[in-house]
């Protein structure tokens, strides 16, 4: 017991301190204690001061709907994430689904409720698929959602014969706005979001997901079925997959078999960014959200102020790696 | 090579450990341990379990800096400025210096700096890829080269060749490491010790794992290293290896260097200085007057393992309510497998587990569970906790399903169910919100005990349920142990700790590679009885180690 009142954390604290000196030491700290939420606080306000037209309400929508995608599919990926997965296919998958909503619509005359139920059940059953595969098959998680990411855009391409088939007018409402001002989209962002917050603070499922992601085998020693978890949480990612496809193609109006192509690098830096690990464990539904905005935020302000699109991805990238630096720099000093 | 050779006792000082402390969180490890080691000697380090003796090591081999006190060695710079001089005195025992005259303080930061300092260490886990050949794991990293850059495979095997003779192992350098058996992967570890021109070998409980003619060998082997003047640390718990083979011990007692004793010190007075304490303080087993009705059963439990060799074969017995069971071995009797094979982690190819009556789905935790088993595992943070989740995740991890109404968890209900273990079992913690990698190792374990509380198991199987925390902390599990077995529930443990077992057990199991090789009730348990059985070799069987040196002989 006397040992225990000795308790030295001295052990591990001497280790590095976080970077306190250099550049701008009040705004490094504020970020690093904030998060990921300070990043984009900051990263509002210079773009507001830079740009005369950030800040007026039509463009924050704007950047709303530009995030929405990116979000919901960063939202399924979370889930994949927490539990020290990844998925690479949810941009091919999400592209696959919006092209069997559109074929089986348009091209089959199906109604269109029962077109959409089915673009679902196709995102969900590849995420299923790629799940089998990292469960009961082994594989690394890695190789078969990349594998997934060919089969899924192969498949979109096979359906369409490689050209865009028009959208049905009901589903493409959901591109539009409500009430004439709130975009759809934002509208199924948030709701999107809210299921995955609920999933992931409350569910069975959500809290297994932390569990296989930080530690899998203690999970399973504690009878958690980590094989079937894992085909759920694959699923899901899928599910939120097709509703981001359908939400892309509803804006586009119509389902094109190249759409959201590279989107899933998006959503993994938008998970990332919102404090995620990749060793698992840890991740939050408002984290990946912010993760989303930030990339919206600076992809729109650089547009406002006329940065090329090829400097755009240099910025992208610098964030990515800078949000991640942060976030490693804040949890050493928390420790 | 020559200079300091029969002068054994006298030989040059090597190194010299002065008032060395050092704490990790909630536990002080070494505590101002003194320690110092002459050429040509075989030094032991005696000590428990949680005694100091791994940290210690480790500091030696540059994976623990000290937080106090000094570390002194001749000869080569511990990399002072991080990758500071390169040891210029290779020529090992050419120096003159007498006594201290040539120690200087060193920080050893890293691997390469004790390999700079002629430190060489030889694990418990070995340091070998198991997909290359013998000599390109004896010279990993630092292959001969040929004029063009390439590695030079001809030197390499030429000189890996007389490395194995010298340690007299009789393989071919091309062999794929993966095909030796435990005693030659220590040989070639040995061998690799060598070529890094070691003058201070540190062995880590190397006779562990080792049948009795492996043992000799290897005996063989540390004199024959003594006598060419290498200082030896050898860590053993079998105290008759002491007289055998060391020179001078050093004891370790709760992080401390309690006693420097010659070698030829009488068992009694090494267990003495070793425990410092009477067992029966330490060990503060209450036992039933009687035990109750039987609630496991096991019934011919057999494995084989991937080569046809059993993990462990027929183990059958019984534990009732109320009872301690202990399950004492060496290290890889198959105790572990056992225990996981009960639990349902892994299957089994024949026999069967029974609780109350009723058999159980071979691999299936959640029946295993569901008959009231926990599993306390024997990694604790590798398989037993998420080391950065909370203390209330953790928990009720557990009951997680059983907490779950229509597909939603009750985190209120989980709330107050993890408060009330934490209270009851009175863990230090700032809240149930802390996370568990910053408690002390005596409170993440009895999270992990705590967690099987919240389901009602009935019979735990405690897997090394003290290993790596200090006294007080070990006592409070014991306190808990009682408490469990007289509310009528059971425990099985096992545990490398003999005299845990001894004093914490009703029954004592003794498992001798892969079988039960006996059965000691209490009164009969003593330390000498327990390791009769545990060296037992079965009969009539081949061994791990046989079946792993066909064809490896490949010369």
């Amino acid at each position: 017991m006397s040992a225990e009142v000795k308790t030295g954390v001295a052990a591990e604290a001497v280790g590095e301190a976080p970077a306190r000196d250099g550049f701008g030491p009040w705004f490094s700290r504020a970020v690093l204690r904030n998060g990921p939420l300070g990043g984009l606080i900051a990263l509002v306000v210079v773009m507001a001061v830079l740009s005369g037209d950030f800040l007026n309400g039509q463009n924050l929508l704007n950047v709303g709907v530009q995030a929405s995608v990116t979000a919901i599919l960063a939202f399924g990926v979370t889930f994949v994430i927490v539990s020290a997965g990844i998925d690479l296919s949810v941009g091919s998958v999400a592209g696959l689904s919006a092209t069997v909503v559109a074929w089986a619509a348009t091209a089959e005359g199906l109604p269109v409720v029962v077109a959409v139920l089915l673009g679902l059940a196709v995102g969900a059953a590849a995420g299923l698929l790629s799940g089998a595969l990292v469960a009961y098959g082994k594989l690394p998680a890695f190789i078969a959602t990349l594998a997934m990411l060919s089969v899924g855009r192969g498949l979109a391409l096979v359906i369409s014969g490689g050209s865009p088939i028009a959208f049905p007018a009901s589903v493409s409402n959901l591109g539009d706005t409500l009430g004439g001002w709130l975009p759809v989209p934002v509208l199924v962002m948030i709701v999107m979001g809210l299921i995955a917050a609920l999933v992931l603070a409350r569910t069975y499922t959500g809290r297994a997901m932390f569990a296989i992601g930080g530690n899998e085998e203690a999970a399973r020693l504690s009878g958690i079925h980590v094989k079937r978890r894992k085909l759920v949480i694959y699923a899901l990612s899928g599910l939120f997959a097709a509703v981001a496809g359908i939400v892309l193609a509803a804006r586009l109006t119509s389902a094109q078999p190249q759409a959201a192509t590279g989107y899933e690098l998006d959503a993994i830096a938008a998970v990332v960014i919102g404090g995620a690990s990749l060793s698992g464990g840890s991740g939050k539904a408002s984290g990946t959200l912010i993760g989303a905005l930030i990339l919206a935020v600076l992809r729109n302000g650089l547009n406002l102020l006329s940065v090329s699109a090829f400097w755009q991805q240099v910025a992208t990238g610098l964030v990515i790696a800078l949000a991640v630096l942060l976030d490693t720099l804040r949890r050493r000093s928390a420790r | 090579m020559t200079g300091v050779k029969d002068d054994v006792p006298g030989g040059r000082e090597l190194l010299r450990v002065e008032g060395v402390t050092k704490s990790f969180p909630g536990v002080r490890a070494l505590d101002g341990v003194d320690m110092s080691l002459r050429a040509g000697e075989v030094h032991v380090l005696l000590g428990e379990n949680g005694a100091g003796k791994s940290t210690l090591i480790k500091m030696l081999s540059g994976a623990h800096r000290p937080d106090a006190g000094r570390i002194l060695a001749d000869g080569g710079h511990g990399g002072h400025g991080g990758h500071g001089g390169r040891a210029e005195a290779t020529d090992h025992g050419g120096h003159a210096e007498d006594g201290g005259a040539g120690l200087r303080e060193v920080h050893i930061r890293s691997a390469q700096d004790a390999e700079r300092l002629g430190i060489a260490t030889i694990h418990q886990e070995f340091n070998l890829v198991p997909g290359l050949t013998v000599a390109e794991n004896i010279f990993l990293g630092r292959q001969p080269r040929t004029a063009l850059g390439l590695v030079d495979k001809k030197a390499m095997r030429a000189g890996a060749a007389e490395l194995l003779e010298r340690v007299r192992l009789d393989v071919s350098p091309n062999t794929p490491v993966a095909e030796l058996g435990i005693a030659r992967l220590q040989m070639v570890e040995i061998a690799k010790a060598l070529s890094l021109n070691t003058r201070i070998l540190i062995m880590d409980e190397p006779t562990a794992v080792l049948t009795s003619e492996e043992v000799e060998t290897l005996f063989g082997l540390v004199r024959e290293l003594r006598e060419s003047g290498v200082g030896i640390i050898f860590i053993t718990h079998h105290l008759e290896e002491i007289g055998a083979l060391g020179d001078r011990v050093t004891v370790l007692r709760d992080g401390r260097s309690v006693a420097e004793v010659p070698a030829g010190t009488d068992e009694d007075e090494l267990i003495r200085l070793m425990v410092g304490r009477d067992i029966a303080e330490q060990y503060p087993r209450e036992r039933p007057e009687e035990p109750g009705a039987p609630l496991l059963r096991v019934r011919g439990l057999t494995r084989h393992g991937p080569k046809g060799a059993p993990v462990f074969q027929d183990i059958g017995f019984e534990v009732r309510a109320g009872e301690v069971v202990g399950i004492a071995g060496l290290v890889g009797a198959g105790r572990t497998e056992v225990a996981r094979a009960i639990f349902g982690v892994d299957a089994y190819d024949a026999g069967a587990v029974e609780v109350d009556g009723t058999e159980l789905a071979r691999g299936d935790v959640r029946a295993a569970m569901r008959a009231g088993l926990g599993l306390v595992p024997e990694d604790r943070k590798g398989q037993g906790l998420l080391l950065d989740a909370s203390l209330q995740d953790n928990l009720t991890l557990a009951r997680l399903h059983r907490d779950t109404r229509g597909g939603l968890v009750d985190r209120g209900a989980q709330r107050r169910e993890a408060a009330r273990v934490a209270g009851r079992l009175q863990v230090r913690m700032s809240g149930l919100g802390q996370r568990v990698r910053t408690l002390s190792g005596g409170n993440q374990q009895k999270i992990v005990i705590g967690k099987w509380l919240l389901t009602d198991a009935r019979l735990l199987i405690l897997d090394e349920p003290t290993r790596g925390i200090d006294v007080g902390a070990k006592v409070e599990i014991y306190q808990l142990i009682n408490e469990l077995t007289a509310s009528g529930r059971a425990v099985l443990m096992i545990s490398s700790d003999l005299p845990e077992v001894l004093g914490m057990s009703d029954r004592v199991l003794v498992m001798s590679q892969g079988r039960l090789a006996g059965e000691l009730p209490a009164a009969e348990a003593t330390q000498d009885a327990v390791m009769e059985l545990a060296l037992q070799a079965a009969p009539g069987t081949t061994t791990n180690d046989e079946s792993a040196m066909e064809g490896s002989d490949v010369r």
